[in-house]
């Protein structure tokens, strides 16, 4: 078994679109529930309508990518008002309901046979992607230090760590600011912040389309990685995308850095591994113990276990304040 | 001499208590310069009816009690009055204008700010930025100038000087950067205190600020309260501690089960009858008898002999 090699894929893994996309969900998400305390379940949702608004306005429509972008991301906005409108005023558990039920429904909607002719049904939409993949400057695999990626791939991560530094810097910027204090006082007490003459509404709804539209970019990369398909938009990307800020720490600018680049090498390592380790002639663990087949998913396993590990020692995440923890609800 | 010549503010506040002399001492009564005016005010709990005010007026300029039994429903009155509950009915007005529908930010906006009963101070925020989260018209606080410091750097450090200022006078300046989650009890009802008065209320609505505060910090948030005062800012406050309604209060508001029963002066209040049977149950005091007085006294006495000899054969 090569484990270089192993550690290798799993490195490229580790940096490659798939931690983007985790990523730049992970950073809205870090707004809604780090920052501001909004349990937003359907982020999920909100990478749906800005992938599939581009893809439908390029696809079904024939109008141009770069408009197809503008439709995606007034769409997150849509339906960050459309959830936030009946659902900031009452408590938290509420906005948590709502948003999981409308993931699951706009990704059924799209994956609707009846629909088939608009979102190409469980299928999705390809090759709407033309008019990205005409600027990219590559012309062949690239990479460094033993680690490579395809051309597309790395057009694709150019603009994507570009795009998760950019947000990360902007989260910093106004996390800082009065503004940031005002979220951060509504996910400690938001009738305190109330009493202080605060509009506590506008501003859950600006945290909720601020992170919805972050989002959206999460879903952007994702459709022209992988093109638009429902399972692509499932309600397990949205847990991921907890996990990795959990991993992280939430309410710290790096935390969803940190955590989906950590994230992705353990999944894919330990996919790698257990995957090796079962093939062959005289597998390295014995079929009686564990199948082939059975170890596509110890992965799952491991990271469930680790992420229990890190709950029980290290509750505030990687980059999160110890002293925090200090802190009782009295 | 300066000193003695008393400020504007000052000289606001003692014409304020002077009104005060002639208003009657019964619920309800007017007052020739209110700040705020309520009438038939109810809040319903299923059957309970835990407010039913039928008119209240509070002056302007001076320090208010409202005191009552447990359960009379004073905090309930406050969370009405400042948009955080519904009443059944009623209305009210705050400086002449009527406020009743109004959300609770808009009332803090306004001018009139309270603090909690059990304390909500923000616990994952330092000190210093519950404090900062108090100031009003903040420029750093939209949206669109957040990202640019320039935009708002100068607001945020005159806001923090008088923050600064108010730590000090709340003897929480050697706190400034901890988290409010990690101060104790009293600390927390003094932060929240400090807290509202960042906002530069017109009327400050106290509910419970004295309540596990030890009695040397308690002398001089007394001190500050009057300071309020003289600073020509209205002070209604809900206290338990008889002894700090009487030092501070110019003027006392009885609730009890959800009603005004009582209104005047201090020691006025203090030796009505009606409060009295509020606080105590009706006929506490009907007359005992000498006979019922020597029983009474007897039983104690074996009862206290009892429990000596359990004591010592225990
Ligand atoms: N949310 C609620 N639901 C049901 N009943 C309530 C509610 N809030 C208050 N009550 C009832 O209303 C009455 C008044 O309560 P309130 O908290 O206003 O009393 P209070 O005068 O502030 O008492 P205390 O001095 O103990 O703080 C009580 O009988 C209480 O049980
Ligand atoms: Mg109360």
């Amino acid at each position: 078994m090569d484990i270089a090699n192993q550690l290798t894929l799993a490195l490229e893994q580790a940096f490659g679109p798939s931690a983007i996309i985790i990523c730049l969900a992970a950073i809205g998400l870090n707004v809604h529930f780090g920052y501001t305390g909004l349990l937003n379940f359907g982020q999920a949702g909100f990478m749906a309508v800005a992938g599939y608004g581009v893809a439908s306005i390029v696809s079904t429509w024939g109008f141009s990518f770069w408009l197809g972008l503008l439709v995606g991301l007034a769409l997150t906005v849509v339906l960050a008002l459309l959830l936030g409108i009946p659902t900031l005023r009452l408590r938290a558990d509420y906005l948590a309901i709502v948003t999981i039920a409308a993931a699951e429904i706009i990704r059924f909607v799209v994956g609707a046979s009846s629909l088939r002719g608009y979102f190409g049904g469980q299928d999705g939409l390809q090759q709407y992607t033309g008019s990205f993949f005409a600027l990219n400057p590559y012309s062949s695999q690239m990479g460094g230090l033993g680690l490579s990626w395809s051309k597309a791939d790395f057009w694709i991560m150019t603009v994507g760590w570009g795009l998760v530094v950019l947000f990360s810097l902007m989260i910093f910027l106004l996390m800082r600011s009065p503004w940031g204090r005002v979220l951060k006082g509504i996910r400690e007490d938001e009738d305190a912040v109330r009493s202080l003459g605060k509009n506590v509404y506008a501003y859950k709804m600006q945290s909720l389309v601020i992170g919805g539209v972050i989002g959206g970019f999460a879903g952007f990369v994702s459709g022209l990685y992988q093109s638009v398909q429902p399972t692509n938009f499932a309600t397990d990307i949205t847990f991921f995308a907890y996990t990795v800020l959990l991993l992280g720490g939430a309410a710290r600018v790096l935390g969803p850095l940190a955590g989906a680049v950590i994230f992705w090498f353990l999944i894919s390592f330990l996919d790698n591994f257990f995957s090796a380790a079962t093939s062959g002639d005289n597998p390295l663990i014995p079929t009686a113990l564990m199948s082939h087949q059975q170890a596509s998913l110890m992965r799952f396993v491991f990271l469930g276990v680790a992420l229990m590990l890190l709950m029980i020692y290290r509750p505030q995440g990687i980059f999160g304040d110890r002293r925090e923890l200090a802190i009782d609800g009295r | 001499m300066a000193a003695d010549t008393p400020t504007a503010a000052e000289d606001m506040s003692t014409v304020a208590r002077q009104g005060l002399v002639d208003v009657e001492h019964q619920p309800g009564a007017k007052k020739p310069d209110p700040i705020v005016v309520a009438d038939k005010v109810v809040r319903k709990f299923g059957g309970l009816t835990a407010v039913d005010v039928e008119h209240l007026e509070i002056q302007r300029g001076v320090i208010t009690a409202l005191i009552g039994p447990n359960g009379a429903g004073k905090t309930t009155f406050f969370n009405v009055l400042t948009g955080f509950d519904r009443p059944d009915d009623g209305k009210w007005s705050f400086g002449g204008k009527d406020i009743q529908g109004l959300s609770a930010y808009q009332v803090a906006r306004l001018g009139m700010v309270r603090t909690f009963q059990l304390t909500k101070v923000l616990s994952r925020l330092s000190v210093i930025e519950n404090m900062l989260l108090g100031a009003t018209g903040q420029s750093g606080e939209s949206i669109w100038q957040a990202m640019l410091r320039p935009l708002w750097g100068q607001q945020e450090r005159d806001n923090t000087e008088r923050a600064d200022a108010l730590l000090k006078r709340f003897q929480l300046d050697a706190k400034r950067e901890d988290f409010a989650g990690s101060l104790s009890g009293g600390q927390r009802k003094l932060l929240e205190v400090a807290r509202s008065l960042m906002v530069e209320p017109e009327l400050v609505m106290l509910d419970e600020p004295m309540a596990g505060v030890n009695p040397a910090l308690k002398q001089s948030l007394l001190g500050h309260v009057k300071s309020l005062r003289e600073d020509g800012m209205t002070v209604f406050f809900v206290e338990h501690d008889m002894d700090v309604v009487r030092d501070i209060s110019d003027w006392v508001i009885v609730m009890a089960q959800g009603r005004i029963i009582s209104e005047g002066p201090p020691e006025a209040v203090m030796s009505d009858q009606r409060v009295i049977d509020a606080y105590l149950g009706a006929h506490h005091d009907a007359a005992l008898s000498v006979e019922d007085e020597d029983a009474i006294l007897a039983a104690a006495r074996e009862e206290i002999e009892a429990a000596e000899e359990q004591e010592s054969h225990g």
